[in-house]
């Protein structure tokens, strides 16, 4: 059953009376516990692509269905409210609230939510154990390392049991070893509690780990393999 | 709660800017409040001496006295009328005088003087001449023959105590008033206009020399709170026949008044001056608050933090500091306003030469009405909300995606 439908998606943005198609008819379809990667040059609109997908940012045309909730017929309050319970966020670098601790920075979803207090420092907790960083837990941003704030990052993103979670370029900022760790530990979560990643990258590493591989050429996607990954 | 801990934090992310800002408000507290508790109390300083010491907060004349000050325009002191006046209830005192201009001389020198019969007790209510005696003694009764004489004008006629004081006037009706008087004191009278030529007389040897029998040239009028004149002057006025001109201070000395709103127009314009100096401070520090989170603001809403958490959290910010501004603000003016109220700056130069020409000690004691404090405090509070809207308007226009363009 597909998390992720999208239909004819198209974005185009006007720069200076030059149409730029960013995305251009995509119909890309996601199942339950995919671990799949949108590579491409630079330019060819995996960032556009993934805002979309993500409600961050409204196609010019097309629709995108998530668990069946047509994504852009929801007003901007009622789409941030989805995007809280049901997608988890990845972003390349400065995910994190820096005045808030990694603990704090993970229950703030779950605050947010209107979970009571102690349900949500419990459940941040343990999520902050399963990316490793159980002795980091009251830390600041600025006191972790790149991967270490990228590691919070992906547990504040599954803090809400999100339908699926998109990275964009997750690794971008990392070094290789941290990079190999983030990646590792995304898969183990795919693979032990079928949590759904969609992630976009330009790292061959990266893409030597992805199961789906989907690349875009001018915002259309041009090949999508599916196969079984390396083991590193 | 989740609000108030991140702005509290978000606050202190730059805690020199935070303290500057901080400081900035806790500054134009301060300035705002001392000049204008210094405004506000010469003011006080100026209607007590004027008004509260010598005119009386209000008067009672003979139509037509005030435009045309001479004997002929008194009026028939009566214990019914002084009581219908006193019967209005903020009215505290009910002081008669009779008072003329004419030539007080010595053995050689002469000089146009303010001569003045009043009460020896009533007139204790206002201008109390017994407080000011250098020398000498005060009237014992209301018709003793004596008269004191102020400092500039005995040095002038070469007179002091036990000398003897001609007067030489024209009284009631044309009638000549002149006689002489032994002068039991000396007055200093605080003002140099009013010390180059006043002489008291007790009131009934007033209006013997005057040929003014149990007549009198006004009431001045004390009353309960100096604020409300205005009423209490309506309410003597509807009490009396048209026969009396009933006013207040103010119309008493239009001057004094517009030389207050003269001053409270430009003290106006430099607590606005300081107040734009702020307000820009404020709002510069708000403008890099929000520049450069622009990032992190997109990435919380990214993840579902709603725009009203998000302005909730940066106009508490500006609160916060603005609270600990203006409240740190308020605290640290009032030792100022205190010790300038307990030691009033004396005036020197033409501003002393300005007050004084209005009959009023160039002293400037600070008013600690705690309004003043108040308002001031309230306004600079009302300046950085305002300011906050700022924040609010910036991010209800937030989209994720634009915030977290690099
Ligand atoms: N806000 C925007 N306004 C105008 N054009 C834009 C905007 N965002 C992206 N584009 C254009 O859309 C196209 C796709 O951009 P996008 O950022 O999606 O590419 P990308 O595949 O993520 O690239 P990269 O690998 O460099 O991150 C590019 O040509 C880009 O210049
Ligand atoms: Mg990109």
């Amino acid at each position: 059953m597909a998390v992720i439908e999208s239909h004819e998606l198209v974005k185009i943005y006007d720069e200076e009376g030059v149409p730029v198609r960013a995305v251009n008819g995509v119909d890309v379809s996601i199942k339950r516990g995919e671990f799949s990667a949108i590579v491409g040059p630079s330019g060819s609109g995996k960032t556009t692509l993934l805002n979309i997908i993500g409600g961050l940012d409204e196609p010019t045309s097309g629709t995108v269905s998530i668990e069946g909730t047509d994504l852009f017929a929801l007003d901007q309050n009622e789409r941030i409210d989805f995007r809280l319970h049901h997608i988890g966020f990845v972003f390349q670098a400065y995910n994190l609230i820096p005045v808030l601790t990694a603990i704090e920075n993970v229950a703030f979803i779950l605050q947010m939510q209107g979970k009571p207090n102690r349900e949500c420092r419990q459940r941040a907790r343990e999520l902050l154990e399963s990316v490793g960083l159980s002795d980091k837990i009251d830390k600041r941003p600025n006191e972790l390392s790149g991967g270490q704030q990228q590691r919070v990052a992906v547990a504040r993103a599954l803090a809400s049991k999100p339908d699926f979670v998109l990275a964009d370029e997750p690794t971008a900022n990392l070094d290789s070893t941290s990079s190999a760790n983030l990646l590792d530990m995304m898969a183990e979560l795919n693979r032990k509690e079928e949590i759904t990643f969609i992630f976009s990258t330009h790292d061959q590493r990266v893409i030597d780990r992805a199961r789906r591989v989907m690349t875009l050429e001018d915002g259309k996607i041009v090949s999508d393999e599916t196969r079984e990954p390396e083991t590193a | 709660m989740l609000h108030l801990k991140l702005a509290w934090r978000n606050i202190w992310r730059n805690k020199r800017r935070t303290l500057i800002t901080i400081f900035s408000i806790f500054v134009a507290v301060v300035l705002s409040a001392l000049s204008n508790s210094m405004q506000i109390g010469s003011y006080d300083q100026m209607i007590e001496n004027v008004a509260g010491l010598y005119l009386g907060y209000a008067q009672v004349h003979q139509d037509g006295y005030w435009d045309d000050p001479q004997l002929n325009n008194s009026f028939g002191d009566s214990d019914s009328l002084q009581q219908k006046i006193a019967s209005v209830d903020e009215v505290t005192h009910v002081v008669p005088r009779i008072e003329s201009y004419a030539l007080a001389a010595g053995r050689e020198q002469s000089r146009a003087s303010l001569v003045i019969g009043m009460h020896p007790e009533k007139e204790k209510v206002l201008v109390d001449p017994q407080q000011k005696l250098v020398k000498g003694d005060y009237f014992e009764s209301p018709s003793q023959r004596a008269a004191l004489v102020s400092e500039g004008l005995a040095d002038y006629l070469n007179l002091s105590v036990g000398d003897t004081l001609v007067i030489l006037g024209q009284g009631f009706r044309g009638m000549s008033a002149a006689d002489k008087y032994p002068i039991t004191g000396i007055l200093d009278m605080g003002m140099p206009q009013m010390n180059k030529n006043t002489v008291y007389i007790p009131l009934h040897t007033a209006q013997e020399l005057f040929g003014a029998y149990d007549r009198l040239t006004a009431y001045a009028l004390m009353v309960e709170d100096a604020r409300s004149v205005e009423e209490v002057v309506t309410t003597v006025r509807s009490r009396l026949s048209d026969d009396y001109e009933v006013m207040s201070w103010q119309t008493l000395m239009p001057e004094l008044v517009q030389a207050i709103e003269a001053d409270w127009a430009s003290g106006m314009i430099m607590l606005l001056v300081l107040y734009m100096v702020v307000g820009f401070g404020i709002f510069g520090t708000i403008l890099m608050m929000v520049a450069e989170r622009q990032y992190e603001l997109g990435v919380m809403m990214a993840i579902g933090t709603h725009k009203a958490t998000l302005q909730i959290m940066m106009v508490l910010e500006l609160l916060m500091i603005s609270i600990i501004g203006v409240i740190g603000g308020a605290i640290g003016s009032l030792p100022f306003i205190w010790y300038f109220h307990l030691n009033p700056i004396r005036l020197s130069g033409t501003a002393a030469e300005a007050v004084e020409q209005f009959g009023i000690e160039p002293i400037v004691p600070f008013s600690t009405d705690p309004q003043v404090l108040f308002i001031q405090a309230a306004i600079i509070f009302g300046i950085a909300v305002i300011i906050s809207l700022y924040p609010v308007v910036h991010i209800q226009r937030l989209q994720p995606v634009k915030a977290m363009q690099k």
